[in-house]
């Protein structure tokens, strides 16, 4: 993945491996800790805490309900339960286990999604998970994170566990650049963190989209364009503080994801923004589409997920 | 209760009436009423989350909270909601209402039990036209799979669901080979006989390395003549009037 080598960020471990081995690494410090896959555990890596403690793993099968519904049990219990699959099976699939099980009665599980976006890859969309976001956040009281980096998800992944109450976590399949290099062990679920100064224009973005904001943060300047970048890796709940004061210091403000424009973290910040501070706003995210199969990279030029596509949605939130 | 709502599944309580009282009072069900949190307890799922009524009363009648709370049903701000919500009622161990589900959470609950090392016991209460949900499967396929003997699945087959007989919306049988095929200990019996529910029961509390389905058959609307006898159903999710309540309770208790 050439994703940051422009700003001289390097290529460091996906988001899901980070947390397959965090979640390993934790399980002495939690001991209340299950979890339960839906039989993808070496693509999720929930299969590194499978191996380190058997006793506490549980491979549910290709049967992504009774996984859910397993783990609201077992949280029901005064467990710390985790679920994995896909982001898109955990989150389609199962949508009424998370709502009856997890979120109605404010179960103590970690959902953890993996493969979202489009940048999967080549196994197409029907792996995808590009409305997990929106399905997450429309479950009343969840929490929603998405990690851009291998640093950060291993830091949210102790704050997820940590926290009582429901969280949905979605980590991704390809090898992402370091954007914490110093470490993330002060970001906090709910508060979004400032990677770039800037008070032209703010980029507020998740997951890999964070690394492209950072490039087309690069670019911008280069043409007299200073943004902020912030790394809203907490979905829910949306930092308003953060956002009101991006839309009163800079002016304008653009969102990028990757998942769907619909319901996702653009969607989050417009209300805010409308609400508190209205200025321009430009979105960039899939659009109304599915994906199809490809290189990640080719995917995401495809489906308008550059650093091209974010550089042009600042100038015309600026217009 | 649900004719002081004026509305509910008084006839989907009446069929699971006995397996829910010898549960509750046939020494089945370690739960002591003081304490209903209490970690070791044996738990029990009404995952047919349309018949809480009888789960309310049986709690109620058990003392884990007082009988006087009972005609609160389904009233703004009761925490006896139109189906169980365990955040809201002490007793309650799952919500359910989306049916489908209880199983797979009697499961997990089932493995947390095995995990403590307590010797506790799941018991869940479900439709038989909730074994439409192929969740359903996916929980009997795993409990097998991890043995979990201390999980007893009751079904309430009494044959009718919302539209119509269970038989002509989604044939179930054969029903106890479905079980058998899935690896639980499975028994038909007739769920309105003392003497056959609290048998079922006690070799389901024996059996060991596999989980126990134990098939009841029952009647809708059991003990009530006008509820039995309505070919068409027309009772699901429906209320007696007040005096049709009065002369059902009083046909319950000459009986």
């Amino acid at each position: 993945m050439n994703i940051g080598k422009s700003i001289g960020l390097e290529l460091g471990q996906s988001t899901r491996f980070a947390f397959g081995e965090e979640l390993a690494a934790l399980g002495d410090v939690f001991p209340t800790l299950v979890v339960v896959d839906g039989d993808v555990g070496n693509s999720t890596r929930t299969e590194v805490f499978g191996k380190k403690y058997p006793e506490r793993f549980f491979n549910a099968g290709i049967a992504e309900s009774n996984m859910v519904s397993m783990a609201a049990g077992l949280a029901l219990s005064g467990h710390i339960s985790v679920a994995s699959s896909f982001a898109a099976f955990l989150t389609c699939n199962a949508y009424d286990q998370i709502r009856m099980g997890v979120g109605f009665p404010h179960a103590n599980v970690k959902l953890v999604g993996s493969h979202c976006g489009i940048s999967i890859g080549e196994d197409g969309p029907s792996q995808m998970g590009i409305e997990d976001l929106a399905l997450m956040s429309s479950i009343p009281q969840m929490v929603v994170l998405a990690p851009c980096d291998g640093v950060s998800t291993r830091a949210l992944t102790r704050k997820m566990l940590e926290y009582v109450g429901p969280v949905y976590m979605r980590t991704g399949r390809p090898d992402v650049p370091v954007i914490y290099k110093d470490g993330a062990a002060a970001l906090e679920i709910g508060t979004a963190n400032r990677v770039r100064e800037g008070k032209d224009a703010t980029i507020i973005a998740c997951g890999l989209m964070v690394a492209i904001a950072l490039e087309a943060a690069a670019e911008l300047a280069k043409r007299g364009v200073e943004c902020r970048v912030l790394d809203m890796h907490t979905v829910k709940p949306i930092d308003r503080a953060a956002i009101v004061a991006a839309a009163r210091e800079t002016g304008a403000i653009v969102t990028a994801e990757e998942h769907l424009l619909d319901g996702g973290l653009g969607s989050a910040v417009a209300r805010v923004v409308t609400e508190e501070a209205p200025c321009k706003m430009a979105f960039v995210g899939v659009r109304d589409t599915y994906a199809e199969s490809g290189k990640p990279e080719e995917l995401l030029a495809k489906y308008g997920l550059t650093t091209a596509e974010v550089v042009a949605a600042v100038e015309r939130a600026k217009r | 209760m649900t004719t002081a709502a004026g509305n509910g599944h008084p006839s989907s309580c009446l069929s699971a009436s006995h397996i829910v009282t010898a549960l509750y009072f046939g020494g089945f069900l370690r739960l002591d009423p003081k304490a209903p949190h209490a970690p070791d307890r044996d738990r029990f799922i009404m995952s047919k989350g349309h018949a809480a009524p009888i789960l309310y009363a049986a709690l109620a009648e058990k003392g884990v909270f007082s009988t006087d709370t009972l005609m609160g049903l389904r009233k703004i701000g009761d925490p006896l909601e139109g189906h169980p919500n365990v955040r809201r009622v002490p007793g309650v161990e799952a919500s359910t209402g989306s049916l489908g589900q209880g199983l797979s959470i009697g499961l997990g609950i089932a493995l947390a039990q095995k995990l403590a090392k307590n010797g506790a016991r799941t018991f869940v209460l479900t439709g038989d036209g909730e074994l439409d949900e192929g969740q359903v499967w996916e929980a009997a396929m795993a409990a097998s799979k991890y043995k979990s003997d201390n999980l007893v699945a009751i079904v309430d087959r009494n044959h009718y669901q919302q539209t119509g007989p269970g038989d002509h919306v989604l044939p179930l049988e054969p029903l106890a080979a479905k079980w058998q095929a899935c690896g639980w200990e499975t028994y038909e019996i007739d769920g309105h006989d003392w003497a056959q529910v609290v048998g079922a029961l006690s070799r389901a509390c024996e059996t060991k390395g596999r989980p126990t389905a134990i098939l009841a058959r029952t009647v809708k609307g059991f003990g009530v003549t006008r509820i039995v006898e309505d070919p068409g159903n027309k009772f699901h999710g429906v209320p007696l009037k007040a005096k049709e309540a009065e002369e059902a309770i009083q046909e319950i208790e000459r009986a």
